[in-house]
């Protein structure tokens, strides 16, 4: 096996591990480190794809702020920290059913997909440096004709998210 | 072969693949031991050098308030570090009972392995850099981010009510300066046209201090907050809240969260060098690289001579005054500053670039962007002075000073006051 | 492009390894004689009264919003400053449009109080 594959397995399984590390830890807040865990084995993917970019912006983001905001949030809503929440509710059968079947279809859908394939596609292999690809993104993002549009729908989206926060927490505040 | 003088690194890795391939080593693991070589020597190079480091710190610091720093253990107090690492060493580590084992003994780790992942993409010199990676700038965001979680792990790990307090306030102080530093490393990003280190380093013909003047004081203010050095220490009040976060460590434990600090101050002052001073630029630097190395030296601690006169100079800020100072001076500032940067910049280039010849329209440029920030300094000091109204006001005036032995006032003089003497009441 | 990740990769696991062999040999240095008052809680030198909880304020949670809007911003616009040379006058106001968007949502968390410590 090429070493490439070997990295991608280890990082793959440690990342689905850490997952059900997440659901199943006994303490909430080590539920939360095994998050960050997570997060760090998909930025470790997303390396893998040679997308230097989204590997940082991960970090970034999502250890960086969401990590950090859900430790917060856990914080926020335990009085105790050291407690162990119940572990499961009644729904977990029916529950563990739907999980199987939407892995399931997914898996098999993709399987299907022409694209879809272990050897690198020919996108891969004629891409262009990453400082290339990161100013055609940046480019992408204010063309016109690009994805202006969406561009500027994400700025309102998340102006959207800012207000409706502080409105409902200044609203419990007082 | 290329030269050594020429291309150290270069000269190195071929010396070291043509020894390791006459001893049979198949190229994958050659070209794998060689990355971890590299990986291995740049953090305990980083690591050795903290020892210098914290003297010279010291010595500085103590020199500010007027006396010596420490001068008894070897020729100017050299070998003080040494001493303090021996004692740090070999002191006890008490774990505390009810500790959570896992976060609390990463924090200090990641305290110090989150500044050492900045090291990795800081461009030493010419070809001198752990690697250069087109993402290099986003990098050390990420690193700064893993600090905070470090923080937040000391906190809740050491079932100390005042270490929680301590970790929630400086990661909320955290997290808010990093906006206005993030923003503000959008400038030499936008200037130089790339998110690389060495290559904004390579595109400084003009030290971006020069073109943004504004945003490297913003970045300066923020990497001393982000650092928690003075005047932003709140969360480790050396006499006041029992060093915060760090309560419950000892030993070497605390020695790393000391050890991350000092380094990361120098990490900053360099991403600093590299991002607004021009890094190793220099003259003769393409001849012979190792000078890169000095000149980048030189140019942080130039920087870091400024963070420790920070320390020693400022009193401390209270927690609100902090975040207000962020969240209403220094985030907007940035913003407006990637405006009016962007803006002005671009019309120039579309209206005049067309006409001059590329050294001119850099000098225009340069020249445009100094007057605009000069212009929106002058603004921005003019705004606080108008609308920062000072806290303090004097209740009462002066009051007559009572002298000994003349207890009989005057009648008519309704002045005398009946109390002992205070001074003019302020009220905060 | 590859290696440079495997070499931050290992420089990450090194970078965090480094200080852990440190903080090992400092245990194997170090004393060890843990006694009950040695190892209670710190508290200023008195008995701990109550368990380990403190009242987590709101505001806490509101900085950490704000700042999740704004660095999302800010990777938004680092491909933006990346392609600066490359932008027209047109594509460069698109891109302080979307900063200027969110500066409202700043001000409205000024006027709202959201940002107040207290």
């Amino acid at each position: 096996m090429a070493p490439l594959q070997i990295v991608f397995l280890i990082l793959g399984l440690a990342t689905i591990i850490s997952a059900v590390m997440v659901v199943t830890a006994r303490r909430i807040m080590h539920a939360a480190l095994w998050l960050v865990l997570t997060l760090l084995g998909v930025a470790a993917l997303f390396a893998t794809l040679e997308n230097g970019f989204f590997t940082a912006v991960q970090v970034v983001v999502y250890v960086g702020a969401i990590a950090i905001l859900i430790i917060f949030a856990v914080m926020l809503t335990r009085r105790d920290l050291q407690d162990t929440p119940q572990q499961s509710n009644p729904n977990s059968g029916i529950v563990a059913v739907i999980a199987l079947a939407v892995t399931g279809g997914l898996i098999y859908g993709l399987s299907t997909w022409q694209n879809f394939s272990a050897s690198r596609s020919a996108m891969m292999t004629n891409a262009a440096a990453e400082g290339e690809r990161i100013v055609d993104l940046g480019l992408a993002l204010v063309s016109p004709d690009a994805f202006a549009i969406p561009f500027e729908v994400a700025s309102v989206l998340l102006i959207g998210a800012l207000i409706g926060a502080i409105y409902v927490a200044s609203g419990q505040r007082e | 072969m290329p030269n050594f003088w020429t291309d150290p690194i270069g000269f190195l890795t071929q010396w070291l693949t043509a020894l390791l391939i006459g001893w049979g080593v198949a190229p994958e693991v050659v070209n794998f031991s060689l990355s971890l070589l590299g990986a291995i020597v740049l953090p305990l190079m980083a690591m050795l050098f903290v020892i210098f480091l914290i003297w010279y710190e010291r010595k500085l610091y103590g020199r500010m308030q007027d006396r010596l720093g420490p001068n008894r253990v070897g020729p100017w107090g050299i070998f003080q570090t040494f001493a303090d690492m021996g004692k740090i060493f070999t002191k006890e580590v008490i774990t505390p009972t009810g500790v959570d084992l896992v976060p609390y003994n990463l924090a200090p780790i990641l305290a110090v392995g989150s500044v050492l992942m900045a090291w990795s993409v800081m461009p030493l010199s010419v070809n001198i850099v752990g690697v250069n990676l087109s993402v290099g700038l986003l990098l050390v965001i990420a690193a700064g981010g893993f600090g905070e979680l470090g923080i937040m792990m000391a906190g809740w790990g050491s079932n100390n009510k005042y270490a929680l307090l301590g970790g929630f306030r400086a990661v909320a102080l955290l997290i808010s300066y990093e906006i206005p530093m993030v923003i503000a490393m959008l400038i030499p990003a936008m200037l130089a046209g790339s998110l690389n280190l060495t290559e904004i380093v390579a595109n400084q013909d003009v030290p971006f201090i020069l073109m943004a003047p504004v945003a490297a004081l913003i970045f300066f203010i923020t990497q001393v907050a982000e650092t928690a050095r003075a005047p932003f220490d709140l969360t480790e009040a050396e006499s006041e809240i029992v060093a915060g976060v760090n309560i419950e460590y000892s030993g070497l434990k605390f020695g790393m969260f000391y050890v991350g600090e000092f380094l990361h101050a120098f990490t900053a002052s360099m991403l600093f060098a590299t991002l607004f001073l021009g890094g190793y630029r220099g003259p003769f630097v393409e001849q012979f690289p190792l000078i890169g190395i000095v000149y980048l030296l030189i140019k942080t601690f130039f920087v870091y001579f400024f963070s420790i006169l920070f320390r020693g100079g400022l009193p401390r800020f209270r927690i609100d005054q902090m975040l207000n100072l962020n969240w209403k001076i220094l985030a907007p500032l940035s913003l407006a500053m990637v405006f009016i940067t962007a803006l002005v910049d671009k019309t120039a280039v579309q209206l005049i670039g067309g006409q001059l010849d590329s050294t001119m329209l850099l000098v225009v440029r340069t020249v445009l962007l100094l007057a605009v920030n000069g212009v929106v300094f002058w603004v921005v000091t003019r705004l606080m002075e108008i609308n920062i109204k000072p806290a303090r006001r004097v209740v009462s005036g002066a009051r007559p000073v009572a002298t000994p032995g003349v207890s009989q006032q005057s009648p008519e003089d309704p002045q005398v006051p009946q109390e002992p003497q205070v001074p003019g009441e302020v009220s905060a | 492009m590859l290696d440079h990740w495997l070499y931050i990769g290992l420089f990450f696991v090194v970078a965090m390894l480094l200080p852990g062999a440190a903080i090992f040999i400092a245990s194997i240095l170090a004393p060890k004689k843990p006694t009950p008052l040695k190892n209670s809680t710190y508290e200023c030198g008195i008995e701990t009264v109550g368990e380990s909880r403190i009242q987590f304020r709101a505001q806490y949670y509101i900085f950490a919003l704000v700042f999740l809007v704004f660095d999302v911003e800010a990777v938004f616009l680092f491909p933006w400053a990346a392609a600066y040379n490359q932008l027209t006058l047109f594509m460069v106001v698109e891109g302080l449009i979307f900063a200027l968007i969110l500066i409202g949502g700043l001000v409205y968390a000024w006027k709202k109080g959201a940002l107040e410590w207290k």
